[in-house]
């Protein structure tokens, strides 16, 4: 359309005044993206309002005991309140960080420091197949062949070793709250690992020379120079990992006993904001349950957002460099 | 003396070596039991009714042989259904959004909320998507609260951040020498963005489509909230479907012998087509920058 | 050589950055405290020379070293990596303090990294690499702040002083000066002067005025091979190549 117009051989002599067709053009298409931005920006918005207004006769009914009733119990009482399923979640996205981040930091340690190069590449990608892995696919796993090996193995000799410290209590069964947080380990190691390795890369080679000058060790190096410079990327990466685990439905669903009740040990049957959802939503025994649980969705998705917002705005605030060596 | 507070440096500096190369190791052990596990169980279950035939009548009998075979049809079709009608969504959106952000945002405030938004959504769990879809039908339209209509568009809130996500790295990796050569010889701004920026950024463009697809083919959570059992296959808009996953959990908690094959069958069908998307995916993004490097 | 014992010799010793070449055959004797300044133009090889010299080159990704370097006589290359890099310490040509780490956590790295000191004795290493390295008299009031706060030229100064603390016995610097500006420069050029009567100083260095003022001998590389090495007036008076020549008349772009 614009090249029809090669009868003019001097275009730039009315260089600013765009052509009709083009100003059009260019109207259309930014109405269009446009509106593309408007409904992204709008969905966000739209989650809020509308788990808002599901939650409505809960949050009328409850107000701010939501947050302190510790039972969630449709008979005889129809009372709900989010203390079980906060205290399922909480329990178990500690365990599973406290079990995924020694062994992601060590992975990305190995991963960018130590392993020979060729090695590099293709172990991180099997990591990161991790995550591609369906979540319903580690849980039907984990009710399959998990299951039994924690209640007839690991479960009864954590029993024995280590009960005393109340922990352990309790008949381990395999269903129960430590399966959960163990599958959710598996889960967000990749998060961790991958966001830690990019930090740890991202080290400049001067600071790791720097280290080495002065007669430090493969590990002095990556103790003094690599993890201190990498610190907030790593930390971001378990931020956004414990995002992950606070959300993550299916698989725990299939693993964690299900039982409305806060959790007396790790080999309790136990229930997270997203499994209580899961397992509850099509079987809610009257509205006001429904609404109790679409309330439960809402502080999930304050939590969720608000972690992820926080290791977004560390990220960002990492992408702005130091001040090392200017030019 | 001196020397001994060496070789315990260097002990140690190796002992560290170990360790983290042992949580490689252990961190493998799940992937390859998982593999594994979805292989052993799930390779006898191909055939090729598998892939054409209903869901069989649940069998309570121990004798696995007495009991019909059945296949996942249903499950196929409705995963390709919501996928096709959540790419249908989320792709314009996601597209558009980052185009806006890119060549009319610059570095704007526009530009920022857009990409934080983005960012935001992306840590939205699963099931969420699954409640908003609820509430919103809930809301406007109780008759659709179960549908394909309510499958996809949970589905799509999941996508439509990954779309966004990936069109905007692609946009802002072409120069911007590019935009200005076009505009100088007198394109129009639009033509330059869709003929000349979003083509340069194609292959990227691509790959966050695939992985969004690659996504939404293996959530389950969301649709659990907004189907209901619905074991027939597509019937209609108004009706749910039942796609690949949600079916592994149905099958995975029934006491059905014959379901619980067909889980496994389903699982490995699934990983494929994942792993599948993501292995084309990276071919695409593996040409973009072959091409950004070669020129 | 005029007496004086040799303390690094550098034997038919060539470096690889994967299938490249970037130094070969190069053949030199370092004497034991004096000041050796490496010349050359830009891309001749002179850092890879040095990063040889305390075993820094190999770290680098598919980097590989033929030939022999002798320090005080044993293969450097059969010593233990890191006790070679604490015998010989490095100045890096763009300033890299430890980006975490406070200006005292930097000076003191290297004797926490490897020995047991008091608070007392860490602090008088402190205060003296800082003298030593003339940054003393502006950082005193704020040891604990961060080495990111301090000027790059400060910075350079705090690479040198986190250098000495370590107490090497030759001190490799990459043009340590190109940061500074000339008074932070004479401080440096100064400073080698006095460290000559206890280390042994290797200096790459692009300003020859520089290199005259500071060495005692003189190394002039070009395209990775070394063209001439001798006393530092003889090289400049009476340069035996014409490259050389060349090179410190200026006639070489
Ligand atoms: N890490 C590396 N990988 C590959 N090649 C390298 C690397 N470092 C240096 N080289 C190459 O080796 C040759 C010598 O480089 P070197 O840094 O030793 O030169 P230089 O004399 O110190 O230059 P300058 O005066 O610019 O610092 C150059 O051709 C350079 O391109
Ligand atoms: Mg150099």
């Amino acid at each position: 359309m614009p090249m029809g117009s090669g009868a003019n051989p001097f275009p730039s002599s009315s260089p600013s005044r765009p052509r009709r067709p083009a100003r059009w053009g260019n109207r259309i298409f930014a109405f269009l993206t446009g509106a593309g931005a408007v409904i992204l920006v709008g969905i966000v918005l739209a989650l809020f309002v509308f788990l808002y207004l599901g939650a409505k006769q809960s949050i009328d009914t409850f107000g701010f005991r939501f947050f302190t009733i510790s039972i969630w119990n449709p008979f005889p009482y129809n009372v709900y309140g989010i203390v079980p399923f906060l205290a399922g979640t909480l329990i178990t996205s500690s365990v599973a960080l406290f079990v995924a981040v020694p062994l992601s930091l060590g992975a990305a340690i190995f991963l960018t420091q130590q392993a020979p190069r060729w090695m590099r590449g293709p172990v991180a990608q099997l990591i990161e197949l991790l995550a591609a892995i369906p979540s319903i696919i580690y849980g039907f796993w984990a009710l399959i062949v998990l299951v039994p090996i924690m209640r007839y193995d690991i479960e009864p000799k954590l029993y024995t070793y280590l009960g005393w410290t109340g922990l352990f209590s309790g008949t381990p069964i395999g269903l129960d709250v430590l399966t959960a947080s163990l599958v959710l380990a598996v889960m967000v190691i990749p998060t961790i690992t991958a966001i830690s390795r990019d930090a740890m890369a991202a080290v400049p080679i001067s600071q790791k020379e720097a280290a080495l000058s002065l007669g430090a060790t493969n590990w002095e190096v990556t103790r003094r120079s690599v993890i201190p410079y990498a610190r907030t990327g790593i930390f971001a990466g378990i931020v956004l990992g414990l995002g992950r685990a606070l959300g993550e439905t299916m698989a725990v669903t299939l693993v964690i006993g299900n039982s409305n009740h806060v959790p007396k040990s790790l080999f309790s049957q136990g229930q997270t904001i997203a499994s209580g959802i899961a397992n509850q939503f099509l079987e809610a025994s009257s509205p006001l349950e429904l609404s109790a649980l679409i309330e439960a969705g809402l502080v999930l998705l304050v939590i969720a957002l608000a972690i992820n917002v926080g290791a977004r705005v560390i990220l960002g605030r990492l992408q702005t460099g130091r001040g090392v060596g200017q030019e | 003396m001196k020397f001994d507070r060496h070789q315990r440096r260097k002990i140690f500096s190796h002992g560290m070596t170990v360790l983290s190369g042992l949580a490689i190791v252990v961190i493998l052990i799940p992937l390859i039991a998982i593999l594994y596990e979805v292989i052993v169980q799930g390779l006898p279950a191909f055939s090729v009714g598998f892939f054409t035939k209903q869901f069989p009548v649940p069998c309570g009998s121990s004798n696995p042989s007495a009991c019909p075979q059945g296949g996942i049809a249903p499950a196929i079709q409705g995963t390709f259904i919501l996928i096709g009608m959540s790419s249908l969504i989320a792709l314009p959106i996601g597209i558009g959004a980052a185009m806006f952000a890119v060549e009319y945002g610059g570095q704007s405030v526009w530009a920022r909320a857009i990409s934080t938004m983005a960012d935001v959504l992306s840590g939205l769990p699963s099931i969420l998507a699954g409640v908003f879809a609820y509430s919103l039908f809930l809301q406007y339209n109780r008759t659709l609260t179960f549908s394909t209509f309510s499958e996809a568009i949970a589905l799509a809130v999941l996508m439509v951040p990954v779309v966004t996500r990936a069109t905007e790295e692609a946009l802002r990796t072409v120069p911007q020498s590019v935009r200005e050569a076009a505009l100088a010889l007198g394109i129009p701004r639009w033509k330059s963005a869709l003929r000349i920026t979003l083509i340069t950024a194609l292959p990227g463009v691509v790959t966050g489509a695939l992985l969004s697809i690659a996504r939404a083919a293996g959530e389950s959570a969301p649709i659990l909230l907004t189907s209901l059992f619905s074991l027939h296959g597509f019937t209609g808009f108004n009706y749910s479907v039942t796609p690949m996953p949600l079916w592994i959990y149905y099958a995975a908690t029934s006491p059905y012998h014959n379901w619980q094959v067909l889980a496994w069958g389903t699982a490995l069908f699934l990983v494929l087509i994942i792993l599948s998307i993501s292995v084309v995916s990276r071919i695409v993004l593996n040409r973009l920058t072959r091409r950004a490097a070669g020129g | 050589m005029d007496g004086s014992s040799i303390k690094m010799r550098v034997q038919d010793l060539s470096a690889y950055y994967g299938k490249s070449r970037a130094i070969e055959h190069i053949q030199l004797d370092i004497p034991e405290r004096k000041v050796v300044a490496v010349m050359g133009p830009s891309g001749c090889g002179k850092s890879t020379l040095v990063r040889c010299l305390n075993r820094i080159h190999e770290t680098a990704p598919k980097a590989r070293v033929e030939g022999t370097v002798l320090l005080d006589g044993e293969d450097l290359y059969a010593l233990d990596a890191t006790l070679v890099r604490r015998r010989v310490g490095m100045v890096f040509q763009k300033p890299n303090p430890f980006a975490t780490m406070s200006i005292y956590n930097n000076v003191s790295a290297a004797p926490r990294f490897g020995g047991h000191y008091s608070r007392d004795e860490m602090d008088r290493i402190v205060v003296r690499s800082l003298k030593q390295a003339a940054l003393w008299d502006e950082v005193r009031e704020r040891v604990d702040a961060p080495a990111t706060s301090l000027s790059g030229g400060q910075q350079q100064r705090l690479c040198i002083a986190r250098a000495l603390a370590a107490q090497p016995e030759v001190l490799l610097m990459d043009e340590p000066c190109s940061a500074l500006d000339p008074l932070a420069t004479a401080k440096i050029e100064q400073l080698i002067s006095e460290l000559k009567q206890e280390y042994t100083v290797v200096i790459v260095t692009h300003n020859m005025q520089q290199a005259a003022r500071v060495s005692d001998y003189s190394a002039f590389l070009y395209l990775g091979k070394l063209i001439e090495f001798g006393p530092t007036e003889e090289v400049f008076e009476r340069p035996k190549d014409h490259l050389t020549e060349a090179y410190i008349t200026g006639r070489f772009g």
